[in-house]
């Protein structure tokens, strides 16, 4: 639009993050709105809704201290945008993509709509490119392949930050000569967990080849509706224009969801499950959507979403959704961790859907679907039988149910638990894996094929 | 174009109110803003038009123009359409990916039958026949695996003034008919209003069975040509795998798979697959009979409110040329938070969990597009379409709106059960809850065809899983060795059924689809082995000595017989035998 936009003072409610402005002209949906305070600070909206002259303003940093008379509103005419470049990675950025490192400000070599666009189903290429995580209960029994959305589903007070930090420090894949980068997107998570994440990027140098986002928990929450956008559209411009493999790691998504709910409480919309509004499913899907590949590209977006479960319920409406929406989801059990096992990898309910397609010979190895589904099977007998033996006393269980236990509680031990530094690469994970089948009698390995026993299985 | 053009009032996310489209009906279709992006009237109240988007709107804001189309929203139908993947309004992704990048982006648009083909149109009606709605006029060979049929469209009679063979695009004029004296120039396509049903002369009742080489699909909860079917489960439970068995593997003529609401990634999986996978009657790539309708979860919400009309529009019409079509969408839940949205949106007032009151009538009507049908035309000929839609119901609670309003309406319920599924028993259909209401109308098949023993070997099977039900009860209380040995060897029974027939592996190239014959001499192997046990028990062998056999091996390898082997299924009948022999000896 020609011409110096109009200043509106007109601003004639205000309803939590909300503010109505009458009498505008000419504003459309989606756009940005610049908000000046009486003391000369300025503040961001967005149009949420308009009607004839009457624009509903959802403000990013909230609308406290603001009064209806001493704001001034001036709509710019644009939506969202992100201005990239290269120089973006090794730097730290608000949710607004204003950097708060110190550093100089980015020149931009162009600006993008944060929202982005839907990728054309046609044009996705599938994700089936084996990462190793050096993690053996991922990269054995839940791969992780390029292009996947894999949340990490945990519980207040777990270590799912050390883990998403450490699969962001180790993630490779086994080829050479390609560019990584790794996008950090923190939505409401305490300065320490921060702190944690960039701290490390700084010891390993990591820095140099990330972006990162921050939005602390006492930063403005509404700002967390826009960073996972900034920190996508951010991972779109490294993945696709510069061809590069970016892993997203954005914590944490159950923040994000209650600062939805709470626009959506002040718009008075007719509140879904647990008061979060009826379209967070697709809200949501905007999000974890963007990850994946494109035929004809290089790079790829590769998504770690991080999530604590209120009460640790699967079923409540942030963990539900979100598993309705990514490939799989990697469970952080409360019970392993008291035990004081790291990683607490939940192998049972964790599922990477898309590891069929990455793993297996010329990816990984000939024998690691067998492996998998051997070690999975046995766990679970294994699991099963303890739980019985609860029940029943250890004297109800049969001579074989017994070494199932044994194994189940050796590979707690010794399979899932490993170093916080200790990256495995895939062979080893494998060689622990058959290590601990060899306690088994071999006519129990019944999901491995013979050729595969005669050839791994270590003897004697 | 019509140029009436009106104004925007109001912009909320996907709705848009305007004023001034004088004229305009319900769902009629407009363009609104610069952009001109598609929209859809959806309510109409005074000179104030309530309209859904189906592009995403930003930028739009009052004062912006509104233009009339004067027609709803509707589908282009003719030679093309095999092959193709639409978004929810029938957009072709694929040429959109070509001209426009890999993004969707607005106010994009190309037509959904591609004009640069040239067909070759066979006459089988000749000049001066007299012709009814639905009558052939020819047809024209649309992919390896489907001919498609040139029909008089609904709304004309007369006598063909001009018919004869040509090659040209979906365009040309291969007919003229003269009705009531005026001339109709017929071409290759039709359009039609995707919400309208496509007409027929009578519907019937569906008896055939649709085999979908699914285990516990055909034995269990079979499905009919023209039946309706729901499988709902929390996520990861094993939907998607289960439509996409079944668009696969379905004994259907025409498959028409709705990806509405769900991930991008899974339509992917289906267009790189399926033109590699092979038609078992046929040895065809699957794609040759395929149409895809792909309206992912980040794709704009009114579009995906409408992918199911645009896809249960094309299943119409290829039944009309007297196919039998199945339609799969996944997921119906996500079509009904489109509605509940729009609904929102609209300000009416809630019904349950915020879904729209009419959301039961909705789902019921969509369902009731399903069918097995004689068709228009003279010819009495029948068509089908066999509708299955996946509910994903939040937290996987089956008593939430959509659910409850599915099962009032279909025929078949597949009930997917996350403690099976979280045990990797796939597919995790339980056979404690699911039903078929056309089980009876299949076994008479069936049984024809095996001599009543078909539903006969079900019924012990079914009893025998029920029994375990009962048993494991027990189980857990007092442990499997205080059972008596009867039930044990029951139990072994079951833990057979369940796990070398129930269990499908869909990613196994033997396993993922099983024919009949086949499903028919596995389970009666199992039986077979059941049988021969008990009576052996009797005769004094042990317990110990009948449930460690080696044979077991063989029945638990059996579901990976080759089709054309099945011989060995009485080789290992004989192996039962004689292991047993020489256990009472
Ligand atoms: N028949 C099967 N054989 C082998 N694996 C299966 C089978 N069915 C499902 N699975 C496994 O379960 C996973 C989840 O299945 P699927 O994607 O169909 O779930 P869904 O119910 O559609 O979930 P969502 O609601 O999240 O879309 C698959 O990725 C696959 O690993
Ligand atoms: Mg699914």
């Amino acid at each position: 639009m020609a011409g110096i936009a109009k200043e509106y003072k007109t601003v004639t409610e205000i309803v939590g993050p909300l503010m109505i402005v009458e009498g505008v002209e000419g504003v459309t949906y989606g756009e940005l709105a610049d908000i000046r305070l009486q003391d000369g600070s300025m503040r961001r909206g967005r149009v949420l809704e308009v009607s004839g002259d009457r624009a509903v303003v959802q403000v990013f940093e909230g609308t406290s201290g603001l009064s209806p008379q001493d704001v001034k509103v001036k709509f710019l005419a644009k939506g969202m945008e992100l201005g990239v470049s290269m120089e973006m990675l090794g730097r730290v950025f608000d949710g607004f993509g204003r950097p708060i490192d110190e550093g100089p400000a980015i020149i931009p070599e162009k600006y993008l709509n944060v929202n982005g666009s839907p990728m054309n189903p046609f044009a996705r290429d599938y994700p089936n490119e084996f990462i190793q995580t050096g993690i053996s209960t991922i990269d054995l029994l839940n791969t992780l392949v390029r292009g996947q959305k894999l949340p990490l589903f945990s519980g207040s007070g777990l270590p799912h930050s050390r883990l998403a930090v450490q699969i962001a420090r180790q993630a490779k894949v086994l080829k050479t000569g390609e560019k990584f980068a790794v996008v950090f997107a923190a939505m409401g998570i305490t300065f320490e967990e921060a702190e944690f994440f960039i701290a490390d990027f700084r010891r390993t140098g990591a820095i140099e080849r990330s972006v990162v986002f921050v939005n602390l928990a006492d930063d403005p929450p509404i700002e967390r509706i826009a960073l996972p956008r900034m920190a996508l559209t951010a991972a779109e411009y490294l993945a696709f224009e510069k061809d590069m493999h970016v892993l997203v790691i954005m914590t944490d998504i159950t923040n994000y969801c209650e600062a939805l709910r709470e626009i959506s409480a002040a718009r008075r919309e007719v509140p879904g499950r647990r008061g979060y509004p009826g379209y967070l499913y697709t809200d949501l899907s905007t999000i974890y959507e963007r990850a994946g590949r494109i035929k004809g590209k290089k790079g790829s977006i590769t998504q770690i979403p991080v999530l604590t479960m209120p009460e640790d319920d699967k079923t409540h409406p942030i963990p539900d959704l979100t598993g309705y929406i990514t490939e799989g989801q990697i469970i952080i059990h409360r019970g392993l961790n008291a035990r004081g096992i790291y990683p607490p990898v939940d192998v049972l309910p964790s599922l990477s859907r898309l590891k069929d397609k990455g793993i297996g010979d010329g990816k990984t190895r000939e024998d690691h679907a067998d492996l998998m589904n051997q070690l999975y099977s046995a766990y679970a007998r294994g699991k099963n039988a303890k739980e019985l033996a609860v029940v029943l006393g250890e004297s109800a269980l049969s001579e074989t149910d017994l070494l199932f236990v044994k194994f189940a509680d050796t590979f707690e031990d010794r399979f899932v638990r490993q170093g916080e530094d200790e990256n495995r690469p895939i062979e080893e994970s494998m060689r622990i894996g058959w290590e601990l089948l060899s306690m088994l009698p071999k006519g129990e390995l019944k999901r491995v094929r013979d050729k595969y026993i005669e050839k791994y299985l270590p003897k004697g | 174009m019509n140029e009436v053009k009106g104004e925007v009032i109001k912009v909320s996310g996907p709705l848009v109110i305007a004023r001034g489209l004088t004229g305009a009906r319900m769902y009629e279709m407009v363009r609104v803003g610069e952009g001109r992006l598609f929209g859809e009237i959806i309510e109409i109240k005074g000179d104030s038009y309530s309209i859904q988007v189906y592009e995403e709107t930003e930028g739009i804001g009052p004062g912006q123009p509104v233009w009339r189309t004067g027609e709803p929203l509707s589908v282009e139908l003719g030679p093309g359409l095999i092959r193709s993947i639409y978004d929810g309004v029938q957009r072709p992704l694929d040429k959109l990916s070509y001209d426009f990048g890999e993004y969707i982006v607005r106010g994009a648009e190309r037509p959904a039958l591609d004009r640069s083909i040239k067909w070759e149109f066979n006459p089988v009606a000749k000049e001066g026949d007299r012709v009814e709605p639905g009558d052939v006029l020819g047809t024209v060979k649309e992919s390896n695996l489907v001919i498609h049929k040139i029909m008089v469209p609904p709304g004309i009679w007369g006598i063909i003034k001009k018919i004869g063979p040509l090659t040209g695009n979906v365009d040309e004029v291969i007919a003229v008919i003269e009705g009531e004296g005026i001339l109709h120039d017929i071409t290759m396509v039709q359009r039609w209003p995707v919400r309208q049903p496509r007409p027929v002369k009578r519907k019937v009742v569906p008896v055939e069975p649709m085999v979908t080489g699914q285990r516990v699909i055909d034995m269990f909860f079979p499905i009919t040509k023209g039946g309706t079917a729901c499988v709902p489960g929390p996520f990861g439970s094993g939907k998607t795998v289960v439509q996409h068995q079944l668009a696969k593997w379905a004994d259907a003529q025409i498959v028409v798979y709705v990806g509405c609401g769900e991930r991008g990634n899974e339509m992917t999986d289906v267009l790189m697959e399926f033109p590699h996978l092979k038609d078992p009657a046929s040895g065809e790539p699957l794609m040759e009979r395929t149409v895809l309708v792909a309206n992912t979860s980040n794709m704009p919400v009114a579009a995906r409110e409408a992918s199911v009309f645009t896809g249960i529009a094309i299943a119409e019409y290829y039944r009309d040329m007297g196919y039998s079509v199945a339609l799969m969408a996944d997921s119906t839940s996500r079509w009904a938070e489109a509605m509940r949205e729009i609904s929102g949106r609209l300000e009416e007032m809630p019904g349950e969990e915020g879904y729209p009151a009419y959301l039961g009538s909705r789902i019921a009507s969509f369902y009731e597009r399903a069918g097995s049908v004689v068709c228009l035309g003279s010819d009495e000929r029948k068509g089908a379409i066999t509708v299955i839609g996946a509910v994903s119901p939040p937290g996987g609670d089956l008593s939430e709106p959509v659910v409850q309003a599915t099962l009032r309406v279909v025929k078949v319920f597949w009930g997917l059960d996350d403690k099976l599924a979280f045990s990797r028993h796939f597919p995790a259909i339980n056979w404690l809850t699911s039903y078929s209401l056309y089980q009876d109308v299949v076994d008479e098949h069936a049984d024809t065809r095996f001599e009543g023993q078909w539903s006969r070997n079900r019924k012990q099977a079914m009893e025998i899983l029920q029994r375990e039900a009962e048993l494991e009860e027990l189980v857990r209380l007092v442990g499997v060795d205080a059972l008596p040995h009867e039930d044990r060897l029951l139990l072994q029974a079951a833990k057979m059924i369940r796990e070398d027939f129930l269990h499908q592996n869909a990613f196994d190239d033997i396993d993922t689809c099983t024919s009949i014959e086949k499903q028919y001499r596995l389970l009666r192997l199992i039986l077979h082995y059941y049988d021969r046990i008990k009576k052996a028990f009797k005769d004094g062998a042990t317990l110990v000595a009948l449930t460690g056999l080696e044979v077991l091996d063989d029945i638990a390898r059996a579901k990976l017989i080759p089709e054309d082997d099945l011989e060995q299924f009485s080789i290992i009948e004989k192996r039962i035998d004689n292991s047993i022999v020489s256990l009472t000896w």
